[in-house]
């Protein structure tokens, strides 16, 4: 384990604590969005849809920039962040969390949009005439049909979050134990001479990472779609 | 009046225009599809709002548009049966049954155990629907329904999706519900046999349009009816009492016109049964026919007729307080001097039977 070094090792743990908060803190915003995109009827759903595909499409250095220009100490929300909670997201592992909830999101979001365009509208309907609020056919009719869905959206987010590499590099630059997530590590490593050892240990991690995530989401959605079909 | 609805609504190129009162007891929505039944349902339940009008439950207005009256779905407080029975996967049997006591914040598990033994449910209630055959899960749709405790039970035509031993099956617990629920039930059918078993109130519905509607003996023993409800469906629904089984496995049954014999049927003596008899099931005698196999032979008076575009000619005949149809070809009508007026006999070739409500049930304005 010493070959690996320190340095890479803390990028293994911040990457997991990036991607676990990124995923934990978008994920109710996600299953909002999910559900208005899906069901909703309100004007600018289709501006509001574009704006939620806009970090997949655009170069991740460009959103990252944007990122540091609004959230930097200097930038509009950031220094509002700053002079009222003292809190600041450049150049801080938060801000990589920021930077790889924002790049993951319209994956996430789009799984789970998925999940409820394949829930029945009758059995919301039922639901309402047997005299359940909106909110209350959402969590107990919509919520646990679209658990899988859920998990799903959640993996897929966690593991862009993993390996998120533009934006945050952009955005919390690449300081070892603080920013230096997996992706930014193995560049780091590219860069000197006789990196290459740790670079392709950290390779075969975050290909692990990847195929374990997608493994346990698989898993975990076939057990909770059997517990709803009650098959 | 129970029930009133006088709604309008555009749907693309199809009008609803729809207004009429339900009374206590079973009303029939009768109509082809496309005739705008389930739009009316949908629009008393509240999933579909209308252009304009009032619907008003007992003194309860639920929809007012003059007013901005619209009570949202769920604070109508009613049951819908759905045509496919919509329960919720994740959820067991008796969690889908108390769903509705929950949302409306109804304490404890209600008539659970009687709406359970009434529907024959009981055996049934920690299972998933997915492990529920289609005439189970329709019979927990209806219970789930009524243990929400509603103030008017909407009916979807519930056995539409049902092969004829489901709905034979599920046919009694319907005339139980009728008998034992309290509330009143608009359902919605295109199917004369339920009309004639369940209905007491008949609202005929036809292009978005009521095209009549009344007591369901009236409607289907008028002929100008005829025409919707097709030749080979066609016929009266009467009362009768049972008045005795006697030992070669006959029972005597006495309508308000004669006295009928029918193979026992399973109903204790002093009970009421729904007789429904098809007008091409009636022939007429001039005379009172002897030596004859059919058993029931009524005396009547022709009360009128009516030619149709073939062959037919439907005679409405009086017995009694009730009122039949036959159908009978212009030929005979002409051979037997039928005359609006005239005295003959109604030679009844099959009679179908049915339980009525309690007390009676049926009635005639």
């Amino acid at each position: 384990m010493d070959y690996l070094g320190q340095e890479a090792w803390q990028a293994v743990a911040l990457s997991l604590k990036v991607a676990f908060w990124a995923t934990v803190l978008s994920l109710p915003l996600g299953i909002v969005t999910a559900y208005a995109l899906a069901r909703g009827r309100f004007v600018g759903r289709q501006i509001l849809n574009g704006l939620v595909l806009v970090p997949l499409i655009m170069p991740p250095v460009v959103t990252g920039y944007l990122l540091l220009l609004t959230f930097g100490r200097q930038g509009p929300v950031g220094g509002l962040l700053y002079d009222w909670f003292g809190v600041t997201l450049a150049f801080r592992w938060t801000g990589a969390a920021l930077a790889a909830a924002i790049m993951a999101f319209p994956l996430m979001v789009r799984a789970i949009r998925l999940a409820i365009e394949a829930v029945d509208p009758k059995l919301e309907d039922a639901a309402a005439t047997l005299g359940a609020s909106r909110l209350r056919v959402f969590c107990t009719v919509t919520l646990p049909l679209i658990a899988p869905g859920i998990i799903a959206g959640a993996v897929m987010a966690f593991a862009k979050a993993v390996g998120e590499f533009g934006a945050t590099i952009t955005f919390v630059s690449n300081i070892p134990g603080q920013t230096q997530t997996i992706p930014s590590a193995i560049y780091a490593f590219l860069q000197v001479p006789g990196g290459e050892n740790a670079a392709l240990t950290l390779v075969v991690i975050s290909i692990t990472l990847a195929l374990g995530a997608v493994a346990l989401s698989e898993w975990l959605a076939r057990r909770v779609a059997h517990r709803i079909s009650g098959k | 009046m129970t029930l009133s609805v006088n709604i309008k609504r555009r749907l693309g190129d199809f009008a609803l225009d729809v207004s009429f009162d339900a009374p206590d007891g079973v009303t029939v929505l009768f109509g082809r599809s496309g005739s705008g039944k389930t739009s009316v349902v949908n629009v008393v339940a509240g999933l579909l709002r209308p252009d304009e009008g009032r619907i008003a439950l007992h003194d309860r207005v639920l929809f007012d548009a003059g007013a901005g009256v619209d009570v949202p779905v769920h604070k109508r407080r009613l049951g819908y049966v759905f045509q496919e029975a919509r329960l919720f996967p994740h959820m067991s049997v008796r969690d889908n049954l108390l769903y509705g006591r929950k949302a409306s914040g109804l304490k404890g598990q209600g008539d659970l155990r009687r709406v359970a033994q009434m529907l024959g449910i009981e055996g049934l209630l920690d299972r998933r629907p997915a492990r529920l055959s289609g005439g189970e899960a329709q019979r927990v749709a209806i219970g789930r329904a009524l243990l929400s405790e509603p103030e008017i039970l909407l009916m979807d035509e519930p056995l539409a999706a049902l092969d004829a031993p489901r709905k034979a099956e599920i046919l009694p617990y319907l005339e139980r519900l009728r008998a034992e629920s309290g509330c009143p039930i608009i359902y919605v059918s295109h199917n004369l046999a339920e009309v004639a078993r369940l209905a007491t109130h008949l609202v005929v519905l036809e292009d978005g349009k009521v095209l009549k509607d009344g007591a369901v003996s009236d409607l289907l023993s008028d002929p100008s009816m005829v025409r919707v409800f097709g030749v080979r469906d066609a016929g009266s629904v009467l009362t009768a009492q049972v008045v005795d089984h006697a030992d070669d496995g006959v029972t005597e049954l006495k309508v308000s016109g004669g006295t009928l014999w029918l193979p026992t049927v399973p109903a204790e003596v002093g009970s009421h049964l729904r007789v429904r008899i098809l007008a091409q099931e009636v022939l007429i005698a001039a005379d009172r026919p002897v030596g004859l196999s059919a058993l029931n032979v009524l005396p009547v008076t022709v009360l009128s007729m009516k030619r149709g575009d073939g062959p037919g000619v439907i005679v409405q005949l009086k017995a009694g307080d009730d009122t039949l149809l036959a159908r009978v070809t212009r030929r005979s009508a002409d051979a037997l001097g039928l005359h609006e007026g005239g005295t003959c006999f109604a030679v009844l070739k099959s009679v179908a039977v049915a339980p009525a409500d309690v007390g009676g049930g049926l009635q005639s304005g």
